[in-house]
């Protein structure tokens, strides 16, 4: 699925929630099944310094593809960190270079984006298109 | 008017509706003792109080809002919103400068502000009052002037466990600059400063102690003057952090004996980017200006300035004159409803507050002082305070959540963060209902 798709699959999703309650269960849940990193690889060149609620994110590089693997202590934002992996994970480095992410403001996430709510959100996605940078200078 | 009330504990003015013994304490013995004014918590008219705050009106995420982060800001009464406008309206002017009526009027206005921030604090002269832009730069304003003047290699400056940033950052930039010590005084579990270890940091080399009145994380109300006293009996100075004390407590610089004594007007139901620092005179006249600008000086040459009087001195620039009158339109307020009333009415809210928390699930109060002010800090066992803060905000309910600019106190209690919630005088136990119902949900979503 390219992230174009993957992003409308996640809009159509948030879609059918009839009010924000719902949508924060829906993140909650999302956040529960994220697979965990390890509490060993929870290192601090790892950690994403947001001023609340920390994110952790790994990154490899397998045949020509990121994955993403990520964490948080708080589960909201390890929903919405959920929804990043999920869009950006498996792709190359220049399609998530290019990824507009989009479905953030169509599904409402917009104002968990701004600094000022410092969830480490923002840094996230910087940090995610910075790795695919660093691993399409490499390659 | 009598400003010794400071030292009353609030507990006390709380109990004395709801004991017959202390109501026979309170009303008998203590005012033969004090002097105290009895107050009646039924005397606040919240419906009025509430009528006078527009914001509280509002809906946010579709709910009515319940404001709960008083901590970090309060809102404003129409009277001082109307202050504002009228001011850009009908009487901006730039003070101190033009012969024409418009600057002179406001320059009165200001001045006036001043007299009645004096007033409010009972200062004994009104340039003992310098306006700043807020308690962060009060402390700054003190912190570098007096380094410059009396911190040298190897001398102390004493902070607490529990300063928020604001009251650490300043001193350690200076004591690294001077190479100077930053010693803290540490806090017991219940969050109180630990007073024995304090009176063995104070020595020789000790210039100057940093203090918060209340703590904004915890609501812990601290002796100052105690602290100030054990201080003075070695001619140390003390600066007090009132950020947090000032929109609770009557404060009374004199009676306190503070040498510096700073807060923050948005936090006293003023404008934003108006504050206060009070100093006594023989300090003030002691240190040199922190910036320098226009208004600072009485003549200037490219050799030589003479600087101006108090509190001239310390007011580069064209102040926040809006800000200056609104935050005496504030004050005037609260007078009006009577800082007594307020803290009793206040502490009536923590105590319910309390009670219901602790009752609920998981809930562990951080801050658990026996003079405490309307603030709680908590946390919910297994839970983060961002995502019960988010749902909270979903419910139209503003609380803080994180570390509140007190990471020491956080690594203290070994947390991450606590939600806090800091109740004001237009709060109400309704509220507290459906902020305890609101927390009960979270929880429920959460877990």
């Amino acid at each position: 699925m390219s992230i174009e798709e993957t992003e409308k699959e996640i809009v159509e999703e948030f879609d059918m929630f009839d009010d924000w309650m719902q949508k924060y269960e829906h993140l909650i849940d999302l956040g529960k099944s994220l697979p965990m990193i390890s509490e060993g690889e929870k290192t601090d060149d790892r950690l994403i310094k947001g001023c609340q609620s920390r994110v952790w994110l790994k990154s490899e590089l397998k045949n020509g593809k990121i994955i993403y693997t990520a964490d948080s202590d708080a589960i909201i934002t390890k929903g919405m960190v959920a929804l990043m992996v999920r869009v950006l994970s498996d792709h190359t480095p220049d399609e998530i270079i290019n990824a507009k992410m989009e479905f953030v403001e169509k599904v409402g996430l917009t104002k968990h984006l701004s600094p000022t709510r410092s969830n480490g959100l923002l840094s996230m996605i910087k940090q995610m298109k910075m790795d695919a940078v660093a691993y399409k200078t490499m390659g | 008017m009598n400003r010794n009330r400071i030292n009353i504990p609030l507990k006390l003015l709380y109990l004395q509706g709801k004991s017959p013994l202390f109501r026979i304490i309170l009303n008998f013995v203590f005012p033969i003792m004090t002097e105290l004014k009895t107050p009646d918590i039924s005397i606040i008219d919240i419906d009025k109080i509430r009528a006078d705050f527009p914001i509280l009106s509002d809906k946010v995420n579709g709910k009515p809002l319940i404001y709960f982060d008083n901590g970090a800001t309060s809102q404003k009464p129409i009277q001082v919103i109307e202050t504002i406008t009228n001011y850009y309206k009908h009487q901006n002017a730039n003070i101190h400068r033009g012969v024409h009526t418009l600057s002179q009027e406001i320059t009165v206005a200001y001045e006036n502000a001043r007299a009645t921030v004096q007033k409010h604090l009972n200062a004994l002269y009104s340039h003992e009052i310098i306006f700043t832009s807020g308690t962060t730069e009060s402390i700054n304003l003190v912190a570098h002037s007096f380094a410059k003047q009396f911190l040298s290699n190897g001398d102390e400056v004493i902070v607490t466990a529990m300063e928020h940033h604001s009251n650490i950052l300043p001193w350690q930039m200076v004591c690294e600059e001077r190479g100077a010590l930053l010693k803290v005084v540490p806090i017991n579990s219940d969050g109180e400063l630990i007073l024995e270890e304090y009176k063995k940091l104070l020595n020789k080399k000790t210039k100057i102690v940093a203090v918060t009145h209340i703590s904004n994380t915890l609501g812990t109300i601290n002796p100052v003057k105690e602290i100030i006293d054990l201080a003075h009996a070695q001619n140390i100075p003390v600066l007090v952090d009132g950020a947090q004390a000032v929109p609770h407590t009557f404060v009374n610089v004199q009676d306190m004996d503070a040498d510096f004594y700073c807060f923050s007007g948005h936090k006293l139901f003023g404008p934003t980017g108006v504050g206060v620092l009070y100093g006594k005179e023989k300090w003030l006249n002691q240190l040199p200006p922190y910036k320098v600008g226009g208004g600072t000086i009485k003549t200037v040459s490219f050799e030589r300035t003479e600087y101006a009087d108090l509190p001239l001195k310390f007011e580069a620039g064209t102040p926040h004159i809006e800000g200056g009158i609104g935050l005496a339109v504030a004050i005037d307020y609260v007078n009006e409803i009577g800082l007594d009333k307020i803290a009793a009415y206040e502490h009536d809210l923590l105590e319910y507050a309390t009670g219901l928390l602790q009752k609920t699930d998981g809930v562990k109060i951080i801050g658990t002082a026996k003079n405490k002010a309307s603030v709680i800090s908590f946390v919910v066992e297994g839970l983060h305070a961002f995502d019960i803060g988010t749902i909270l905000d979903q419910l139209g309910i503003a609380v803080r959540t994180g570390h509140h600019c007190t990471q020491p106190l956080m690594t203290h209690y070994c947390i991450q963060g606590t939600v806090r919630a800091a109740f004001a005088f237009y709060n109400t136990k309704q509220e507290i209902d459906l902020f305890i119902q609101g927390l009960e949900r979270a929880i429920k979503m959460l877990r």
